[in-house]
């Protein structure tokens, strides 16, 4: 079949839905997404959104600026930053109009808490700047955006996988989507697509995010010719749940909880002496890796505690409820009486498709606009977080630029027209379809996803050596030649998840080879990329985004400059 | 440890009836049944479907009925179970296939109560107050992550006389609204509710509340509503 939208947006976390918010009404808007719109991964970030509201202590924009800047180790874009952190009030009042359930003061403002990396006057001390909904922030935005859209009658696309993008001429015209439930391919043709598909942690073995996480929009993205922008940068949140991986929120150290190693030490004194437990997430993973490395892992093991002990069952249970029952049903430890076990986890992408501030997908490192295409969200990178993201900035990040993308397409729809489309698109992949179940090959989908998910643990996460990298990227070649001999072997055409892990499988080789190729060539250690064989940040040398570009020879890298305005590279210590 | 999983089987394109199918895995304790359901998929049979995604009880994919009670696999723990567990589709939906079954109406009937703050006055400059208590009222509710599980254990919805209930994932919501001090739609709120097959639909079995991943007092919540709509329809003095 064939359908004809305005604007297609792919991906229904808050990126997606806020774009949809934002043009529904002015434009025949679909969203698509290969789970259910509320199942979306941004229903999991736990601690808040970061807005200088400034309803428990002072703060200003100006410090969010300098905080995001610092955070980022000066590889953000400090034009792009400054239009988020300038926006964040109207965007945390905006949600609180539409119904987000934050917790409040004692006045009954807005409830703010402090997180990693935010302070106040420039660096002298933790900030209450979080915004919050208890420990379940993410999950109360998705809810409430999801039901706008509802009221809106927008049309949702639910499970439906998008195997490819449409690209005719130098114009994104559509994508193909594989219907879950029935088999079927469909063309949504459109006037313009927005990618909001979100992160690709499903690449490694120890992840926060969902399955679903398998970066699909930055690869489509990636496959039809756009480069991907400062994809070395992989956030390590450092208080997974040992040894799941789940997310224990920053906002238990922001309620005033801290970690411990084995001699009971509270070692983040020695790595942060000013704000401790509350330095930037990359500083915090890299000293829980370096305390376990020197044997001061709990009992010898990977992990370190972190310890709320002292907070009481009250504020625990009020503030931090989701994490408290994730402790108690996976580890029947309760976090009032007991430390929760911890191990650094992966979270996060700091890096993606290139974007200007309105969501407009740029294919060169001169800045040359992708007509047709648009991406927000963690799948994009505009850049605001640089080499390291401040916890509380994604959801921000997603619900500004996922605004502004909205306002962006609904203007440019205005100047298009649909016309037939001069290929068959859906033939290509039906044939490719065919291929993966009528092929000989004797090689597995879960095999090939375990060997890449633990190489990459390996070699691509907070501690990389060259060495690491150069072997890692050849094995991901061999991964690769491998999955040229896959088979989906389940001949179903309702609910065949084999065939969707299959193509996923694909995504997050190529995007694994991608990052440890950008890893590889950045040879200075900056925000969450840490060179053991070269430790120091080389400003004079890579302070530059990545871009790196697929040709038939394999990668090419190439480099763009960092935007800088007010703040200047300064020795980061927190 | 071993464990059988015993797994509800339908596919419509080849299946008259549904079958059971058992399974063995090689599980630590300590592991969900969802990793073995998916252990299952990747390595025994691809052809298996059951939804999942965050794998921590968050997003609800994975409500589904276990041992006859409805719950959500990823929070289940292996260690819970003897040596057979009996893994079957959420009662009360259309089954698709094995575990998957149809959502929409789920959430046709979530829709139906206006899942959206209702208001007159417009909003001033910056946040509406609300107190931390008034926020309190209503704050279990806003664990719901609509994963299902109470509605399809309702002895009310799971009968076909009285399957128009809208049931109680959908009553939490409105709870969540109806108790929320910014909101200013009431009325049109306790006219919705106010139905046969509204909250009086419930009749207080309880079964909602046992199952609820996320322990919202389901049943009390329904409870409060009832006495909203009776406290409404009381002559004003």
């Amino acid at each position: 079949m064939i359908f004809q939208h305005d604007i297609i947006i792919i991906g229904t976390g808050l990126a997606g839905l806020r774009a949809a918010v934002e043009c529904t009404g002015q434009a025949d808007v679909a969203l698509v997404s290969k789970v259910y719109p509320t199942r979306s991964h941004s229903g999991a970030a736990q601690g808040g959104i970061s807005a200088s509201l400034g309803n428990d202590e002072e703060d200003h924009w100006e410090w969010h600026l300098f905080d995001t800047v610092k955070g980022s180790d000066y590889l953000g874009d400090q034009d792009a930053i400054e239009i988020m952190v300038k926006d964040a009030p109207r965007v945390i009042y905006e949600l609180e109009h539409m119904g987000v359930p934050f917790s409040r003061t004692a006045e009954g403002k807005i409830a703010q808490r402090k997180f990693g990396g935010h302070t106040r006057d420039y660096g002298k001390g933790p900030v209450r700047r979080a915004c919050y909904a208890a420990d379940r922030t993410g999950r109360v935005v998705l809810d409430t955006l999801y039901d706008q859209c509802l009221r809106q009658r927008v049309k949702f696309y639910s499970e439906h996988y998008v195997l490819s993008l449409i690209l005719e001429g130098d114009r994104y015209r559509g994508v193909v989507v594989y219907d879950l439930a029935t088999g079927e391919l469909h063309l949504l043709q459109a006037k313009a697509i927005l990618l909001a598909t979100g992160g690709c942690g499903k690449i490694y073995k120890t992840t926060s995010n969902s399955f679903a996480s398998t970066g699909d929009g930055l690869a489509l993205a990636y496959e039809s010719g756009i480069p991907l922008e400062d994809m070395e940068f992989i956030q390590f949140h450092p208080t997974g749940l040992y040894p799941l991986g789940i997310l224990v929120s920053e906002a238990a150290r922001g309620e005033g909880g801290f970690l411990r190693n084995r001699l009971g030490e509270r070692f983040m004194e020695r790595y942060a002496p000013t704000v401790k437990d509350l330095a930037a997430r990359d500083v915090v993973s890299r000293a829980i890796v370096t305390e376990i490395r020197e044997g001061k892992g709990i009992s010898g093991k990977d992990y370190v505690h972190l310890d709320l002990t002292h907070l009481g069952e009250e504020k625990i249970l009020e503030r931090l409820w989701e994490i408290t029952s994730f402790v108690r049903i996976y580890l029947g430890v309760d976090p009032v009486y007991d430390p929760i076990p911890v191990q650094p986890t992966c979270h996060y992408v700091m890096g993606g498709i290139p974007t200007d501030v309105d969501g407009r997908v740029l294919k060169d490192e001169k800045g040359a606009v992708a007509q047709g295409l648009y991406a927000s969200g963690e799948c994009a990178c505009v850049s605001v977080h640089g080499a390291n993201r401040l916890g509380c900035n994604s959801l921000l990040d997603l619900l500004v630029f996922g605004r502004r993308s909205g306002l962006a397409m609904k203007k440019a729809i205005q100047q298009y027209q649909h016309t037939p489309l001069s290929g068959d698109p859906l033939k290509t992949l039906e044939e490719r379809i065919k291929q993966l179940s009528n092929s000989s090959g004797k090689e597995k989908v879960d095999e090939i996803r375990r060997r890449m998910q633990s190489l990459m643990m390996d070699v691509g996460s907070v501690f990389r050596n060259e060495e690491g990298l150069k072997n890692g990227i050849e094995e991901i070649r061999s991964l690769k030649e491998r999955y040229q001999k896959i088979r989906v072997t389940n001949p179903r055409k309702a609910f065949n998840y084999e065939l969707m892990e299959a193509m996923e499988l694909s995504h997050q080789l190529h995007l694994s080879e991608v990052i440890l190729f950008s890893a590889f060539h950045r040879r200075e250690s900056r925000g969450a990329h840490f060179r053991e064989d070269f430790p120091g940040r080389a400003d004079r040398y890579f302070l530059k985004h990545t871009l790196v570009f697929q040709t038939p020879k394999g990668p090419e890298i190439r480099y763009k400059p960092v935007k800088i305005t007010r703040f200047q590279p300064e020795t980061r210590v927190y | 440890m071993l464990i059988k999983l015993k797994i509800f089987r339908f596919d419509p394109e080849k299946d008259e009836t549904p079958y059971y199918q058992t399974f063995k895995v090689e599980a630590d304790p300590m592991d969900r049944l969802l990793d073995c359901l998916n252990r299952i998929r990747w390595e025994q049979d691809p052809t298996l479907s059951f939804r999942m995604s965050c794998g921590h009880g968050v997003c609800g994919s994975d409500g589904m009925r276990i041992d006859g009670i409805c719950g959500l696999a990823c929070q289940k723990l292996v260690k819970r179970f003897k040596e057979e567990v009996l893994i079957e589709p959420l009662p009360v939906f259309r089954v698709v296939k094995d575990l998957v079954v149809d959502m929409v109406p789920f959430f046709e009937k979530y829709l139906s109560i206006k899942p959206h703050l209702l208001t007159k006055t417009s909003p001033p400059d910056q946040e509406r107050k609300q107190s931390p208590e008034d926020h309190k009222l209503f704050e279990e509710a806003i664990r719901c992550i609509l994963c299902a599980c109470c509605t399809a254990s309702c002895p009310v919805n799971q009968n076909k006389e009285t399957e128009d209930y809208v049931g109680p994932a959908a009553l939490v919501r409105a709870f969540r609204y109806l108790f929320d001090s910014r909101d200013e739609g009431s009325e049109e709120r306790i006219a919705l509710l106010d139905q046969k097959n509204g909250a009086w639909g419930c009749q207080t079995r309880w079964k909602c509340t046992e199952v609820c991943p996320k322990e919202i007092p389901v049943t009390k919540q329904i409870g409060q509503i009832k006495k909203r709509i009776y406290d409404a329809k009381q002559p004003k003095e």
